[in-house]
């Protein structure tokens, strides 16, 4: 492990022993590593793009826009402008004289071409340094065209992908209550934050609710739509997922109206159930309780045969968990307990202090905890503990395949839901899958299980 | 769709190319210096292509190097890539970012060297790539370019059987066929540069912190002494082979991707001349193949209407082909940004532009809103290009051969094979197939035979 670790990483890796470990995060990554981390950026477009009628404009060089082209699995009902990618494509003359009028044009355009409910303005790293009013340009547009024009601070240099989570939040914070609900809003009417309708993974939850007796009032941003945003002000409790992105405008709406909210996960049977119990205590109705319990007993019910028949033949399997953020690797430590898989390496690009205290207290003596990390240490971790499960995302893949492990997708970009109970049970498929194919028996490392 | 703004841009940002170049090089990671999410958007945009692991290292930018310049950053950078990885070379290149505020990357070096006299270091190659200044295909050429100028010192005696080849944005089966060609020919190929097993490499044993592969920088070293360089793609006007003919005086033969029979002939013909022998008789039978397939399939071909798009020397080449056998390039579009890719197409045309007179267009500078919008018009019978004609091709209800980069949306886009007489035989029969399965499923009657 010697130059597996970087000397200024040593904090941001520890191994637990007694439940805890000790352990450094929430910094910036270091110079020369290959970190796995996003930008700013990245984080403001994760948490906006699922907004379906906006128009997402990203001021820069094309670049940056070209990576985010229709890359992720989030699916909308209705309109699809999310699925378009746009920018001003700075040149060098726009570098050195400006790019604000050109951002001036391209809005009219788009506006003018798309009819929008509204327009978010990414400004990413050189518009920083080059000064544009960015802010200038979208309230002169905003005017002019009658829509909201949202600038998003999101240069990449300004900090990590949370604070895009954050920039992302002010944006959003910006449209809500500037609309008033066209009915009345029934009693028990929630809004989602934070999940953002991968593979339809949202409407999943959403029927959930509803048989519960729950009305979803708006989605933030999974399949949403800027009007039912600007209302959401309206609901009674923000159910909010993701320990990170949506924290920010949790905190924003409870403090200005005063909508109280609960933080939950919705992948694994555990929290999944946590979800739907939370918020029939929240209204304290017993017959939300009752509907609840009724619904979990059935799901479980229909679920536990397939877990059982999976856990035989998947105890003993140990796995390296490494996503963005930690609030997944909990849920996801949980889930793969269920399955009878140890969890010996457990890490995410951006957990709290409070995240790694409770992945320490769920994981066994010995694993390996760590913040912001790389394919070096990631590889190497993963063959000391002898792993032979990597749940990831795209950039931690062909790790995983070069070393002869099973991988499931767990980023933004899968096409399978893995929320919900529907979830979990294509969650156990995909592990079960990439564990047992016969093709690990033919890699040679002797570590390699498979179907011999 | 507007000059203000790009919809759905058809091309990618330069550090991008700079990093696949440096892939081929041994023992070499790539750096961006720049902020971090540039280095991730490119990993993960070249791993959905590739399904390789591919490191590649940020000076991770925070605000205060945006005031203050990144030369601390850097060399820190420099310092932690060393010890972690033990590289043979380290290529830098540039962000928008560095370039925007100034950075001089080549004094950074110059310090870092002088600070660090008594260590051993890799070789350091620098390429500046502003993407607003150019695409994927303009960082890669400087990459190229930078690699020799970094690492070619000086020229010793001329090796005979000795040639550079610099091939362009190809893929690894590519690489791999021009080395097998060169082999076979007699020839000792320098390969600038060779990503054939770093960007396509086997399962491993145990995980390396660099891929197998690459040409060595040793090599590299040594290609002034080169009979001559293989500089191929149309599209560019001084490139590395350039550098070294003016520094070194080392031959610098400028050939069109070698996609269809003449780029192909004009490849070989130029090894030929090298080397001293005739195309070697297992390659000679390839030509021969392709010829009398030509002929088979001519039927299916002639007069069908195909878009192409991608990079100007993919584009080019496919068009070469498409020329000659009967199919109507009706659009042939790129994200590069130099006009003069138009004459460059139109060179490689003449017989579809006689046989189908005034219907081809030519788009640079373009992306893919106007690629879709033209598409729609010309009603084409195949598209040719990435991934990202797909859901074009899917509106229009018409067939997708898949080229060049990215291919996500299938397996085994790294080795699709495009150039030389096996090459052009592969993407013969893709064409013709596709053709022929597009009349077959859109038949009432469904023939079995075609
Ligand atoms: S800033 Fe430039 S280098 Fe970075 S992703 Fe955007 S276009 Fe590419
Ligand atoms: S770091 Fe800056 S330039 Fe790079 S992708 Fe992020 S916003 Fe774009």
């Amino acid at each position: 492990m010697t130059t597996a670790i970087l000397e200024k990483r040593r904090a941001q890796v520890a191994t637990v022993k007694d439940g805890k470990a000790s352990i450094a995060c929430a910094k910036p990554s270091l110079s020369g590593s290959v970190s796995q981390r996003a930008c700013v950026f990245c984080g403001s477009r994760v948490v906006l793009y699922p907004i379906v009628d906006a128009v997402h404009l990203v001021h820069g060089p094309a670049g940056c826009a070209a990576y985010t082209w229709d890359i992720r699995g989030t699916v909308s009902s209705g309109p699809e402008l999310h699925r378009l990618s746009f920018t001003t494509d700075l040149r060098e003359r726009d570098v050195i004289f400006g790019g604000a009028e050109k951002l001036e044009r391209a809005l009219r355009v788009l506006i003018a071409r798309y009819t929008p409910k509204a327009a978010f303005v990414y400004a990413t790293c050189i518009v920083g340094v080059i000064g544009d009013d960015v802010d200038g340009v979208c309230r002169k547009i905003a005017v002019e065209t009658g829509i909201p024009v949202l600038p998003v601070r999101s240069e990449g240099f300004r900090g990590s992908k949370k604070d895009g989570y954050a920039a992302a939040c002010d944006a959003l914070a910006g449209l809500i209550g500037t609309l008033e609900p066209a009915e009345p809003v029934p009693p028990y009417s929630i809004n989602i934050l934070g999940d953002f309708n991968l593979a339809g993974e949202l409407w999943i939850l959403e029927e959930h609710y509803r048989r519960m007796g729950v009305n979803i009032l708006t989605r933030i941003t999974g399949d949403g739509r800027v009007d039912d945003i600007r209302r959401a002000h309206h609901a009674k409790l923000n159910v909010v997922q993701c320990s990170g992105s949506m924290t920010t405008l949790a905190n924003h709406m409870k403090e200005t109206y005063g909508v109280p909210f609960k933080q939950v996960s919705y992948f694994g049977i555990e929290d999944m159930s946590a979800a739907l119990y939370d918020v029939a205590a929240f209204f304290g109705d017993p017959v939300l309780h009752e509907k609840a319990a009724a619904l979990v007993r059935d799901e479980v019910t229909r679920l536990l045969p397939l877990i059982e028949s999976y856990r035989a033949r998947l105890t003993g399997r140990k796995a390296v968990i490494y996503v963005g953020g930690a609030f997944k690797t909990i849920s996801l430590i949980k889930a793969l307990r269920l399955l009878g898989i140890e969890t010996v390496v457990a890490g995410s690009q951006t957990g709290r202090p409070e995240d790694y205290d409770t992945i320490a207290g769920l994981c066994n003596p010995g694993t390996i905890i760590v913040d912001d990390s790389n394919p070096v240490e990631l590889s190497t971790f993963a063959r000391e503990r002898g792993a032979d499960l990597f749940i990831g995302g795209v950039k931690e893949r062909p790790i995983a395949f070069k070393m002869g492990m099973a991988f499931c997708d767990h980023n933004h970009e899968r096409k399978l839901p893995l929320a919900g109970f529907e979830g979990m049970k294509n969650f156990a498929e995909e592990v079960y899958a990439s564990l047992m194919t016969p093709v690990w028996g033919f890699v040679r490392n002797p570590r390699k299980g498979g179907a011999a | 769709m507007s000059d203000a703004v790009t919809v759905n841009p058809c091309k990618v940002c330069a550090p991008l190319g700079a990093c696949v170049a440096f892939r081929g090089v041994e023992g070499c990671v790539p750096l961006i210096h720049g902020s971090q999410g540039c280095a991730t958007y490119i990993r993960r945009y070249t791993i959905s292509h590739f399904r390789e692991p591919m490191d590649i290292a940020s000076s991770s930018f925070a605000e205060s190097a945006t005031v203050f310049g990144g030369s601390s950053l850097f060399s820190t950078g420099l310092d932690n890539l060393i010890r972690q990885y033990k590289p043979a070379a380290i290529g830098v290149c540039t962000s928008c970012l560095s370039e925007t505020i100034g950075d001089d990357v080549a004094l950074f070096l110059r310090e870092y060297v002088a600070s660090r006299k008594d260590v051993a270091l890799p070789a350091l190659i620098r390429a500046s790539t502003p993407s607003y200044k150019g695409t994927h295909m303009d960082g890669f050429h400087a990459a190229v370019r930078a690699i020799l100028s970094c690492i070619v010192k000086a020229k010793g005696a001329t090796v005979a059987n000795q040639v550079n080849l610099l091939p362009g944005f190809v893929s690894p089966a590519d690489l791999r066929y021009f080395k097998e060609l060169l082999a076979d020919f007699g020839l000792d190929g320098i390969l600038v540069p060779d990503y054939s097993e770093t960007l396509d490499g086997p399962s491993w044993d145990e995980y390396h912190r660099l891929p197998e592969g690459g040409t060595s920088v040793e090599r590299i070293a040594s290609s002034a002494n080169s009979a001559a360089t293989l500089q191929l793609g149309r599209s560019l006007r001084a490139g590395g082979g350039a550098w070294l003919e003016q520094t070194f005086g080392t031959p610098c033969r400028r050939l069109g991707l070698p996609i269809g029979l003449r780029e192909s002939d004009a490849f070989c013909d130029a090894l030929s001349e090298i080397s001293g022998h005739p195309l070697p008789e297992i390659h000679a039978r390839e030509r021969g193949r392709l010829l009398d397939s030509y002929v088979d399939g001519h039927k299916y071909l002639f007069g069908k209407r195909a878009v192409v798009y991608g990079e100007e020397d993919l584009v080019v080449g496919i068009a070469s082909l498409l020329n000659e056998i009967g199919i109507n390039p009706v659009l042939c579009a790129s994200g590069g940004m130099d006009e003069a890719f138009k004459e460059q197409v139109l060179a490689v045309t003449g017989d579809a532009q006689r046989l189908f007179p005034g219907e081809m267009e030519v788009l640079s500078d373009t992306d893919y809103d106007t690629i879709f919008a033209r598409a729609e018009a010309l009603k084409p019978d195949l598209i040719i290009g990435s991934s990202k004609g797909y859901k074009m091709a899917r509106k229009l209800g018409v067939p997708l051969v898949r080229v060049g980069f990215p291919i996500h949306d299938r397996i085994g886009g790294q080795r699709q094979l495009h150039v030389g007489y096996r090459g052009t035989q592969n993407l013969f029969d893709l064409i013709c197939n596709a053709l022929m399965q597009a009349k077959q499923d859109t038949s009432p009657i469904g023939f079995m035979y075609v």
